[in-house]
């Protein structure tokens, strides 16, 4: 087990290495010169020069990888072309936005996935599966900024109970948790509908196994068994969706971000794009790089959790 | 102090069991089962008919019959756990409770604790994820038998029973540690936790090898002998079926067509069909004499290893060795088995000499030329050589239609032959094999197992290679296909002088196709030789444990020598 999740470390410390390089050549090459485009049309060519001498971004390109790693190993970001602020900063703001909501949205994604999936594996082709399967059927297919404006619609400007959009800050707890709950639903609802499927299919595909059967034989229920032998066999499949949506959750929440006013990670990024804000662009994707493989780290620590026979590799 | 408590537990089931053993086949002990005029169908379609059978107590029943004869079914049937869509009609009676009644409760509460079943496939049968011993105390404790600690101990207990000791194999122990003989050893710790009154064991032997199915066979005959169980045995294999069975129903499309005790329904055999399988089981193909013509294949100190899981980061692991300095040669025209049990690298072996797999140090030619030059296979030699595999459902792609699959090898030619000549080639294949040249237009889930394995013989024999091999290429089939199979094996061996390596676990098989056979034992061949010789006087230790694991048919009626004399008996 150790050597197993060692290993896995070492892969993730080498990922990391190639994602900095891929990111930096991928920004550096991307047309578009940064001090041009905070000058203007009209710049003279020596405000240019000088502008450019003062970013750095005259020096020689390794130099300028090495600077920009060194400073985020040490927690420096660097300096925000168009905001002159730290991008540490910037980046440390939205992510106490993002983070608890992605967190709260894979929350609910699961909590209303595992049971449904459960429930509809259990009465495969009868009335509840059908009803579970329809209403899944719906939620991939309506788009969640659509669902979200319903929401807003009904619990903001109706019932009032929500407020519309917009972000109190973690002053109060209760109020934080509060605006972020629309969204999250939102973000969750389609989530849950695939990660349901995922859990139905990966139930029944056990549930024909020959050890439900040898369970049955020892005089476990059909409940018995799918509980006891057939949902932590279901779990791999279902373990890597939830890896791959929490990594989408993180970045991906951009749109829902936009309709409910909230200063999250996917309007900094795409703000920063549109203004050419190449250091603040590199270091989210930087940072987003590292959430995505810390998190597929830890599905496979959770994988060899759930299944002895990874364990033993290496 | 702990096997006290165990038997206090147990001690009403203990006092139940049947004092003297001996009696266990007089048919005027009461029956443990009754299956009464039973018929089952499923969907509206048929699939038993009017089923009537006994199992006493201490008693073994084999139920035998071809695949799809309903063996399994009826087995299922006693267990309660039908498919969906079943329809049930007459009795199955335990101890004079009829199961067909019971409630879905009911059954639950009786299943692991009245009934115990064993089941074909020990590789898949345990719970991957669950170690052995809670898996084989569950049996215990979903019937609230014994509280969780003596639970585990008779898990123990019951583990070290049937031979897992825990100081050899701990009951912490995951699945996946153990080999197939020791998984299908916990599948039966688990069916024998409560002591069942009936055993129902699903060809609990067929996924293992000789020696280990010999041990098993033991095992199971001590528990029923000791523990006074019934054991409805199921197997398709009329061998294993003689050494174990008290006495023996024969069941074929649903029926039983004839049922008695094992000697005297060996001795009279009334029913065509049992005549049938006795013969088939015991076949022996007609092969012309071996006319060898000059060397054809050399394998020459070859070694095939795999890298083993690494010992660290950067540390390589201790390679698995599969083939290790094997040599050996077949001449043309000469039909070499190959046999060995599994894992022993016969069919590393195999695929080697297809170009399938490089070797690391050696060298395999075919009629001089090597097959691999540069480390990469020679397509001019690789045609030269084709293969029959055992599977014949996993072996075609379903897509494609018979007439191109059989046409496949003719990628290898460099002028494959086109329209009217690649189909005459199609047809003249198809029809070699005793088909017709209109099944070229047929998809493959059309066929049977037997068809679809005459249609593979047919795309190994297309380009016509100088050598063929068959790896396990009977092993999947019912004895008659088998039978008929190898009956076509000798008949193109006689139309067109054909060389072959015949790959197989089966003995008695390899016997009647080979002229001279190899045994493989980890990875090296321990013993080569005459076929008749090797069998009738094998040198080797390892041959003769094989041989003597091997369960032999009883001998046919009116005389005849034995199908497998004993060796050095």
């Amino acid at each position: 087990m150790l050597a197993y999740a060692l290993k896995r470390l070492v892969i993730l410390a080498l990922s990391l290495a190639v994602a900095s390089l891929v990111i930096f050549v991928v920004v550096e090459v991307a047309p578009g010169d940064p001090a041009s485009f905070m000058l203007g049309i009209n710049a003279r060519p020596d405000t240019i020069a000088a502008l450019r001498a003062e970013l750095g971004l005259d020096l020689p390109v390794h130099e300028r990888y090495l600077a920009w790693v060194t400073g985020m190993v040490q927690g420096d970001f660097g300096t925000s072309y168009t905001y002159r602020a730290p991008v540490a900063q910037m980046v440390a703001e939205r992510v106490q936005v993002s983070l608890p909501l992605a967190l709260y949205a894979l929350l609910l994604s699961t909590l209303i996935a595992f049971p449904a999936g459960i429930f509809a594996a259990a009465r495969r082709g009868k009335p509840g599966d059908v009803a579970v399967m329809g209403a899944t059927q719906l939620g991939v297919a309506v788009p969640n900024f659509w669902f979200a404006m319903l929401l807003v619609l009904l619990f903001a400007l109706k019932l009032r109970w929500f407020s519309a959009g917009g972000f109190p800050g973690w002053d109060d707890p209760l109020q934080g948790l509060k605006a972020l709950t629309l969204p999250a639903v939102a973000l969750a609802l389609p989530q849950a509908a695939i990660l349901a499927r995922v859990m139905r299919s990966a139930l029944i595909d056990i549930l024909h196994e020959d050890f439900i059967r040898t369970a049955r034989a020892k005089g476990l229920s059909r409940r018995q068994a799918l509980w006891r032998h057939g949902v932590r066999n279901a779990l791999i499949p279902v373990l890597t969706i939830i890896g791959l949506q929490f990594s989408f959750l993180l970045a991906g929440a951009i749109i829902i971000e936009q309709v409910f006013f909230l200063p999250g990670l996917g309007r900094l990024i795409f703000q920063a794009i549109t203004q050419r804000d190449l250091i603040v662009v590199e270091s989210v994707v930087m940072l987003l790089v590292f959430a995505v493989i810390v998190v597929t780290f830890l599905t496979d620590l959770a994988y060899a959790a759930v299944d002895p026979r990874l364990r033993g590799r290496r | 102090m702990i096997p006290s408590l165990v038997s206090k537990y147990l001690g009403e089931r203990e006092g139940q069991r049947p004092s003297h053993l001996s009696d266990r086949t007089q048919s005027d002990s009461k029956p443990l089962l009754e299956i009464d005029a039973l018929s089952l169908a499923i969907h509206d379609k048929p699939i038993l008919k009017n089923l009537t059978l006994t199992i006493a107590p201490g008693e073994i029943v084999a139920l035998t019959g071809e695949s799809g004869s309903g063996k399994s079914m009826t087995a299922l049937a006693a267990m309660g756990l039908l498919p969906q869509g079943a329809e049930i009609t007459g009795a199955l009676r335990l101890d004079g409770t009829d199961l067909c009644a019971l409630s879905e409760r009911r059954l639950c509460a009786l299943r692991g604790r009245e009934i115990g079943m064993i089941f074909q496939e020990p590789m898949t049968a345990l719970n991957p994820v669950q170690r052995i011993g809670a898996q084989v105390a569950e049996t215990i404790l979903v019937h609230k038998a014994m509280p969780r600690g003596v639970a585990n101990a008779r898990a123990a207990e019951m583990l070290a029973r049937v031979g897992l000791p825990p100081e050899r194999v701990p009951p912490t122990r995951y699945p996946h540690e153990l080999s197939g003989g020791q998984r299908q050893r916990v599948v039966i710790a688990m069916a024998i936790a409560l002591r069942p009154k009936l055993l129902i064991a699903d060809e609990p032997t067929t996924a293992l090898d000789v020696t280990t199915q010999a041990q098993i066979l033991d095992l199971l005959r001590d528990l029923v002998r000791e523990e006074g169980m019934g054991l409805m045995m199921i197997t398709h294999d009329l061998a294993v079926v003689s050494e174990m069975a008290d006495r023996i129903a024969v069941m074929k499309s649903g029926e039983i067509v004839e049922q008695g005790e094992t000697r005297r329904l060996f001795a009279e055999m009334r029913h065509p069909y049992t005549r049938q399988l006795f013969e088939a089981s015991r076949h022996r193909a007609d092969l012309p004499e071996p006319r060898p013509d000059g060397p054809l294949l050399r394998v020459a100190e070859v070694t095939r290893h795999y890298p083993g899981p690494r010992d660290g980061l950067f540390r390589p692991g201790q390679p698995h060795i599969a083939v290790n300095g094997v040599s050996l040669e077949v001449a043309r025209g000469e039909r070499v088995g190959l046999v060995g049990e599994s894992g022993c690298g016969k069919s590393t072996l195999a695929r080697a000499i297809l170009g399938l797999e490089p070797v690391q140090a050696g060298e395999i030619t075919l009629g001089g030329a090597p097959v691999y030059r540069h480390g990469k296979p020679d397509r001019a030699v690789r045609r030269r050589v084709q293969v029959v595999f055992q599977d014949p459902y996993g072996s075609f792609n379903p897509r494609h239609r018979v007439g191109r699959l059989i046409a496949e090898p003719f990628h290898l030619l460099d002028d494959p032959p086109r329209g009217p000549a690649r189909d005459a080639a199609i047809a003249q294949a198809l029809s070699d094999v005793g088909l017709k040249p209109e099944h070229a237009g047929q998809h493959i889930h059309a066929f049977s197992g037997g068809q679809r394995q005459r249609i593979a013989i047919a795309r190994a024999l297309i380009i016509r290679p100088e050598l063929v091999i068959f790896d396990e290429a009977v092993s999947a089939l019912d004895v008659r296909v088998r039978a008929q199979i190898l009956d076509l094996i000798a008949d193109l061996s006689r139309q067109y002088g054909l060389t072959y390596l015949f790959i197989s676990h089966d003995l008695s098989v390899v016997r009647g196709i080979t002229d001279r056979v190899l045994v493989m034992r980890g990875g090296e061949i321990v013993e080569a030789g005459e076929t008749e010789t090797v069998f009738d006087n094998p040198a080797h230790w390892y041959t003769k444990s094989l041989l003597a694991a091997a369960p032999s048919l009883p001998r046919p009626p009116g005389g005849g020598p034995e199908d497998d004399p004993e060796p050095d008996a």
